[in-house]
């Protein structure tokens, strides 16, 4: 049997036929009591189970996912992986997450994929030019590499944009940050979940929370399909669905769920290789290996649990891709779905104390989830594990709706999440 | 394309409404001590209820506020009362 991935296992496998390949995780009934439920097996529960297990040394770790690993927002989202926020708090932790990215692969021995090949903010104006240039500045202070483009450097980058003097938006420039790119998405579900199953932690599918066990105002465990489960201390990184598990846990936030749609054309011969988003469109898109371009834009506009999305975004999203590169104009679409997205007041991720005892959340990523995956999971972990914050969560806690000290980053950054 | 009915107008293209909250929450009293948790659960918190929820609308283009209800499962609209209160 093959656990450990590497040249050599693949060469030795195809001598025997592909016969010798282990099951990534195993699938085991789930036990009465564990130190530390997590509910929902996306990227961040996983995460946050495989950083209880390795750093922190929890012995008995479950994850519980009511469908399959990365089903949700994991396997939804455009792949994007970036740090270029405005305030020093979110810098700290999404670069967390960059950093962690940059080692996954050869930490957790399976190749997620992650090709750091840039990522553009383009601007359209002189003013734009400015607030870029301001962007770039409170970066490099923060410590996150950053540039500023002009648009001599965004065309060397991008050939395949409009740079027409009559376009409706010019390209002035861009914020650029060469340590982000893309990943893939599956493989860090997969990936996380292969690394926590060789730690111990047991992965449960197709087992739904249906309520919390709740003892003197205090969580003891949860009710599932499968039966009850106990254990003290419980994480709930259910992005989408938060708010349904807060009704069952006698907690409220501040959170509205919305569908993000995401689209990808027919393969096409290379013509993008960064990352393009135009703030002016709300539109972006890359291009994955199998040379598909890969679309994302902005929230839909009606709150929704409902993991489709609807037609007006889809104009307003397609329609600003084809105004920043006209030439695409006639690429087929050959997929196109949504996923549910926590969206809070300023637009950053809630970490901390649900407020019923024993009950951590991890939720609020918007629409930058997946990114924060290895560092929200990291941060989470500290606090399961410790049920004190970790410094770079501190800021993330859910009374900051209460202290008035929010974090928004759409205006901040002017990434509408 | 998804169309709502607006009490004023009748059915009308969805991109010319926008949500304005959930229906139901009372600004705390200013003329009273207010506590921060108060404040905060009247601006942020909320029910996020999937299913049959209770929101209010604004059909922008007639600024007509209604109460819409709805399942935000299904995207169906169950009812619409106008917030509106004729004139004596």
């Amino acid at each position: 049997m093959s656990r450990h991935y590497s040249a050599f296992s693949v060469f030795r496998e195809g001598l025997r036929g592909h016969k010798g390949w282990a099951p990534l995780w195993r699938s085991p009934a789930p036990q009465d009591a564990y130190d530390v439920i997590i509910i929902g097996g996306g990227g961040h529960g996983l995460a946050t189970a495989y950083y209880l297990a390795k750093n922190h040394g929890v012995r008995k770790v479950a994850v519980i996912e009511k469908g399959w690993l990365g089903g949700g927002n994991t396997g939804r989202n455009t792949t994007v992986i970036r740090s270029n926020y405005f305030y020093p708090e979110s810098t700290q932790l999404y670069d967390l997450s960059v950093r962690l990215y940059e080692k996954l692969s050869r930490d957790i021995n399976y190749n997620v994929m992650f090709s750091q090949r840039g990522m553009m903010v383009l601007t359209h104006s002189e003013a734009e030019m400015e607030i870029a240039s301001r962007t770039v500045n409170a970066m490099q202070i923060n410590g996150v590499d950053a540039e500023l483009l002009d648009v001599k450097d965004v065309q060397k980058k991008a050939p395949i944009l409009n740079y027409r003097s009559d376009a409706r938006y010019p390209i002035h420039g861009a914020i650029y940050q060469g340590r982000g790119g893309t990943g893939r998405h599956d493989a860090v579900a997969w990936g996380y979940a292969r690394a926590a199953d060789q730690h111990g932690v047991d992965i449960i599918q197709n087992c739904e929370v249906t309520g919390f066990i709740i003892e003197g105002g205090v969580c003891k465990g949860v009710e599932t399909t499968l039966g009850k489960i106990r254990s003290d201390r419980i994480g709930v990184a259910v992005a989408g669905h938060s708010s349904v598990l807060a009704e069952m846990g006698g907690y409220s936030l501040p959170i509205h769920s919305y569908a993000l749609q995401a689209f990808v054309t027919e393969a096409i011969k290379p013509v993008m290789d960064t990352v393009a988003f135009s703030p002016m469109t709300g539109s972006y898109f890359s291009q994955s290996d199998k040379g598909g371009l890969v679309i994302g834009g902005g929230l839909d506009r009606i709150p929704s649990y409902a993991q489709r999305g609807n037609t007006p975004m889809q104009e307003t999203v397609l329609s600003g891709i084809i105004e920043m590169a006209p030439a695409l104009a006639k690429v087929k679409l050959l997929r196109h779905w949504a996923g549910n997205v926590d969206v809070s007041p300023d637009s950053s991720p809630l970490i901390g104390p649900s407020g019923t005892e024993g009950i951590y959340i991890n939720c609020g990523w918007g629409t930058g989830g997946f990114k924060a995956i290895p560092g929200g999971g990291y941060v989470f972990a500290h606090l399961l594990a410790t049920g004190q914050h970790h410094d770079i969560s501190r800021p993330f806690d859910p009374d900051r709706f209460r202290t008035g000290r929010l974090l928004d980053e759409a205006a901040g950054s002017g990434i509408a999440h | 394309m998804q169309r709502f009915p607006c009490p004023f107008c009748g059915l009308r293209d969805e991109r010319e409404f926008r949500f304005a909250g959930e229906a139901g929450k009372t600004r705390p009293d200013t003329t009273q001590e207010v506590s921060d948790k108060e404040w905060a659960n009247y601006l942020f918190f909320c029910k996020n209820a999937k299913g049959p929820t209770c929101e209010i609308w604004v059909h922008t283009t007639c600024q007509e506020y209604f109460v819409m209800e709805r399942d935000s499962a299904t995207m169906e609209v169950l009812d619409t009362t106008p917030m509106r209160k004729d004139v004596a």
